[in-house]
């Protein structure tokens, strides 16, 4: 299946090579851990998930054409 | 030590005093609101001589501790008729906490039409005259100032906005370069300034010895690990520096909570242009300058400078919910163009938030297109000239949506909403509602648990929770405050056990008391209360604490409304 990746901040740079235009085809089934593997991205930066726009944990099952976000630690106001 | 000095505008004198007992233990925001309440009539007109302006550095201001060095400055506020804290960086908390000066007071209003600039040294206070500067703008004043007085003394002043006692004028700040980047924006408390006819005031500390806590040695044991809390901790040690506070965009968007189009829906399709990764990426590409603290003794150094397409500076404390206000609410997605505004908003001194609602309610009422970045731009420039349109863009968004006859105008108590959407971030829309402030997102700051999950995890889109977060951040809120802490000390004190404590080991190690975490919180709570009570005997009720019926509508993506009913919001800062 397909989904839509959107990795921000300092997380962009692992999105290169990996899918295009931020999209990647991944097994049914596929975790939110899953695609923190896939991407190899730095667990510890690896802070907030949205799937369609709510918060997601990394148990958390993707369906054909989810958008996943992933943010490191930020924050503002 | 630690005097209150009263300046008399009308006959140009000043005086010190011993604060009564009762006061020892206050600063920051618990003062200001504490001497609005106690010496203005609630029901006075806010540009008349009963009016007062109260400026305050925090209780820890002027040590060493990490990010303390905040002001206060209160008022009744022009914009919401209510009691009104403004918060802001710059030079002049830490100064005036080294000059002994524990609030200023400035009384009355002269009679004639002569503008004062008012020098406060440790000698003590001169009235000078300063027609030679009305009409510069913040940016001029400031450097004018620079030369006259020399660099680094502290600056409270008001740009034409202040002037003509508009109600969405700023006090601007000089920041520690002598850029006019922190505002005590909202509220409208320039007009006030402006209304005293002071065009600025300088505080300069020079002879002054550094605040000596009483107790040096615990002091300075907390104080260290104050620091290190502050710069251990992800979002205030990595995620604000590298990317400011505009890294919310991208966050907010992504959440479903970036009011776009006048709050139509909760996702702007063209965030990415407008975004803190896409800031950052041009600040370096122009040479500016990535991070820079808003304040000696900042450790967090969420500010920038930002250069334009020349390279040359263009505006710094370049804010998320600025780029929001004249970004997404506008469908304006040129980060040049938002920044041109900023730095406007900054010279004219107007606040960015109530003039970048306006501009959107400006094009709600057809006065210019959606995303018409030229327009936008012309308008915010008419704020400066006197022009008439400049007049009612420049006394903010409820003004500007009676002028055009707007229904939908996103205010509450007559001060524009920020950059998060009341429906999909229930917590901070909690806040809008009931703040005494109006609506204001620092006030409580519910983006935290609601979307940044920093101390605790609380579902955005659902009522459940979210009457408590908004509590409990507003009374911790005000104890930050009223210390002259920096807000964004939240997200390492909210997430760490130890935190709290050393904000109250520090006040007491300051003061040589013994408050316990209780006390120091009965601080905050006693703040509120007071707030409360200023803004009922101004005439404000319960219905005052509701967002307006456009937030029944339906929010995409989210498909989600503002249900809270009245009793629950009565029961946000109901402390029996």
């Amino acid at each position: 299946m397909e989904i839509e990746i959107k990795l921000f901040a300092t997380l962009r740079p692992y999105l290169k090579g990996l899918s295009r235009e931020g999209h990647l085809d991944v097994p049914d089934e596929t975790t939110v851990a899953d695609i923190v593997e896939i991407l190899q991205l730095p667990a510890e930066q690896v802070r907030l998930v949205f799937v369609n726009g709510r918060h997601a944990s990394r148990e958390h099952i993707l369906n054909p054409g989810d958008r996943v976000g992933i943010f490191p630690p930020v924050g503002g106001g | 030590m630690n005097k209150i000095l009263r300046i008399d505008t009308k006959q140009k004198g000043f005086s010190y005093s011993e604060p009564e007992t009762r006061l020892a233990l206050m600063g920051g925001r618990a003062l200001t609101s504490r001497i609005v309440m106690d010496e203005v009539p609630p029901t006075c007109h806010p540009l008349s001589a009963d009016n007062k302006i109260i400026i305050a550095p925090g209780l820890l201001s002027g040590t060493t501790a990490a990010n303390s060095g905040r002001l206060s400055i209160g008022a009744k506020s022009p914009l919401t008729g209510g009691i009104k804290e403004s918060n802001a960086g710059g030079l002049v908390s830490q100064k005036l906490a080294r000059l002994g000066i524990k609030a200023i007071i400035l009384e009355d209003k002269p009679e004639g039409d002569d503008y004062s600039l008012i020098h406060i040294t440790k000698d003590g206070v001169k009235f000078i005259p300063a027609d030679d500067l009305v009409g510069m703008t913040n940016s001029e004043v400031i450097t004018t100032l620079w030369e006259r007085f020399g660099e680094k003394v502290g600056v409270a002043c008001i740009g034409p906005a202040g002037e003509q006692r508009l109600t969405g004028a700023s006090i601007q700040l000089a920041d520690p370069k002598g850029n006019p980047g922190r505002a005590a924006g909202r509220g409208g408390l320039g007009a006030v300034m402006g209304s005293k006819k002071i065009k600025a005031m300088v505080i300069d500390d020079a002879g002054c010895e550094r605040v000596k806590p009483a107790n040096k040695e615990a002091f300075s044991g907390v104080a260290k690990k104050w620091a290190k809390l502050l710069t251990s901790h992800p979002v205030s040690g990595q995620g604000l520096p590298a990317f400011g506070t505009a890294i919310l965009v991208n966050v907010v968007n992504e959440a479903g909570g970036m009011p776009t189009k006048n709050f139509r829906t909760g996702r702007f399709d063209k965030a990415e242009n407008i975004s803190g990764e896409l800031m950052a990426e041009l600040i370096e590409k122009r040479g500016g300058i990535i991070k820079e603290g808003c304040h000696p003794g900042c450790v967090i150094k969420c500010s920038q400078a930002y250069h334009d397409k020349n390279g040359d500076y263009l505006t710094s404390g370049f804010e998320y919910e600025t780029i929001w206000a004249f970004g997404a609410h506008c469908l304006i997605d040129d980060l040049d163009a938002i920044a041109e505004m900023d730095r406007l908003c900054d010279d004219i001194g107007v606040d960015t938030i109530d003039t970048g609602v306006a501009i959107g309610i400006a094009m709600e009422g057809g006065l210019i297109e959606w995303g018409d970045k030229a327009g936008a731009i012309d308008l915010v420039n008419k704020i400066r000239t006197g022009d008439p349109m400049g007049k009612i863009i420049g006394n903010g968004a409820a003004f500007t949506g009676q002028a055009l006859g707007v229904d939908r105008i996103p205010v509450v108590k007559k001060q524009a909403l920020p950059a998060y959407d009341p429906r999909a971030v229930k917590g901070v829309g909690v806040t809008y509602a009931t703040t005494p402030m109006g609506a204001d997102h620092t006030a409580g700051y519910g983006v935290c648990q609601n979307i940044l999950k920093v101390g605790g995890d609380v579902d955005a889109l659902k009522k459940e929770g979210n009457i408590d977060v908004s509590k409990n951040l507003q009374v911790a809120t005000a104890v930050l405050d009223a210390a002259g802490l920096c807000i964004f000390v939240a997200f390492p004190v909210l997430d760490s056990e130890d935190g709290f404590g050393m904000i109250v080991d520090m006040l007491n190690a300051r003061y040589g008391v013994n408050l316990t975490a209780d006390d120091v919180l009965a601080i905050g709570i006693n703040t509120l209360e007071t707030e409360k009570a200023f803004n009922r005997a101004a005439g404000f009720t319960k219905h005052d604490d509701r967002l307006p019926a456009m937030f029944k509508e339906n929010l995409e993506p989210h498909n989600v409304t503002w249900d809270f009913t009245d009793e629950e919001l009565d029961s946000t800062l109901n402390f029996g």
